[in-house]
């Protein structure tokens, strides 16, 4: 059985994450699509702190002995996948700021409507 | 200054060369006195050309942005230019501009700010979507028509007229990048605005590349999520939010 305490600041910090990230939507600070991920993870750390059976099934599984540490290693995947994603997010908006940013420049040298196709779709 | 009968037509489009010099003509045909704007939202067609060669005036996004965020384009050049009132249709073909007069109308006669084109209000609106697609504008139509007390059979629907206010409503933070939708109607009508639905007929689309997504986990998590937040937002008369 995982220590009590542990178990306890799991599911309370999961559910304080999962409050700030929906304040955070409507509060329009954060778009829909980013809190995606936020609430798999929040959500996701929240069954594994609730569920023992899961939890010890995980530990076994990853080669683990202790339980907290299951919890610590997945939030820590958590983070890996999440920063993972904002280097994706980062590339493709610096190259549409390229875009951009070229645009400015083309529409300075005097050419009013340039057909160069975009280099990125919106996702 | 905004003058009383000044009309202006947005048709956001990406990649509808082919389909877009029609829709701008058929819009010519039904509203001769209209502004017809293009939204050319980073194409790498002869999307551009085309609507210009029609007649229509187009502006370009350097970079493609989004059905959301090509329809705040035309709100925002509606709002420098003191449109009255504004008409947005799809760049596809699927929606038929014999209607816009009629929509206009009903925004005048029934006194509201916002009129819908909908496709399942009268039973032969010859539209056949996927069902996955129906069962997903049904449930969040049955949504928004629960919260708002109206009936709302095509959430979806980019086929609308608007008065100048909502527009302005639209151009601020608070127009979500994405795809007009529920969530959106919701959020007028928390924000005082008046919408209306009338049944038009529709074509069936020749391609989806505007209407992609719908179907999916994501797409129904992110309509709840949004829907569910705006109804935790206080409601709010439109004037106070700039």
């Amino acid at each position: 059985m995982i220590d009590l305490r542990v178990r306890l600041t799991m599911i309370g910090g999961s559910l304080f994450l999962l409050l700030v990230i929906i304040d955070l939507v409507r509060r329009r600070r954060l778009k829909e699509e980013y809190s995606v991920l936020w609430v798999v993870a929040a959500t996701l750390l929240l069954i594994l702190a609730s569920w023992n059976k899961l939890l010890e099934w995980l530990t076994v599984a990853i080669g683990g002995e202790v339980l907290s540490s299951t919890l610590f290693f997945c939030a820590l995947l958590f983070v890996f996948v999440l920063l993972l994603h904002y280097s994706v997010r980062i590339s493709a908006m610096e190259r549409r700021l390229t875009a951009l940013v070229q645009e400015i420049a083309l529409m300075s040298a005097g050419s009013a409507e340039t057909d160069e196709p975009a280099d990125d779709a919106a996702d | 200054m905004p003058q009383q009968n000044k009309l202006l037509i947005v048709i956001p489009a990406y990649n509808e060369s082919g389909r877009v010099g029609d829709v701008v003509r058929d819009v010519q045909a039904h509203l001769p006195g209209a502004e017809v704007l293009v939204i050319d939202d980073g194409s790498r067609d002869a999307t551009a050309q085309e609507a210009r060669a029609a007649g229509a005036r187009v502006a370009r996004l350097p970079v493609n942005s989004g059905y959301g965020a090509a329809l705040q384009t035309g709100y925002k050049y509606a709002m420098r230019h003191g449109y009255a009132r504004i008409g947005q249709i799809d760049a596809d073909g699927q929606h038929q501009a014999e209607y816009l007069p009629e929509m206009l109308r009903s925004l005048e006669e029934n006194d509201v700010d916002v009129v819908i084109g909908s496709r399942f209000l009268s039973e032969d609106g010859h539209y056949s979507a996927s069902r996955a697609r129906a069962l997903g504008i049904a449930l969040f139509g049955w949504i928004a028509s629960k919260l708002t007390r109206r009936k709302i059979t095509d959430p979806t629907s980019g086929y609308q007229v608007l008065r100048r206010e909502v527009a302005e409503f639209f151009c601020s933070e608070i127009y979500p990048s994405d795809y007009p939708d529920a969530d959106i109607l919701i959020l007028l009508h928390r924000s005082g605005f008046r919408v209306r639905e009338v049944p038009v007929q529709m074509r069936a689309a020749t391609n989806e590349s505007m209407h992609g997504g719908h179907k999916s986990l994501y797409y129904v998590y992110k309509m709840l999520l949004s829907i569910f937040v705006t109804l935790l937002r206080p409601r709010s008369r439109a004037q106070e939010l700039s």
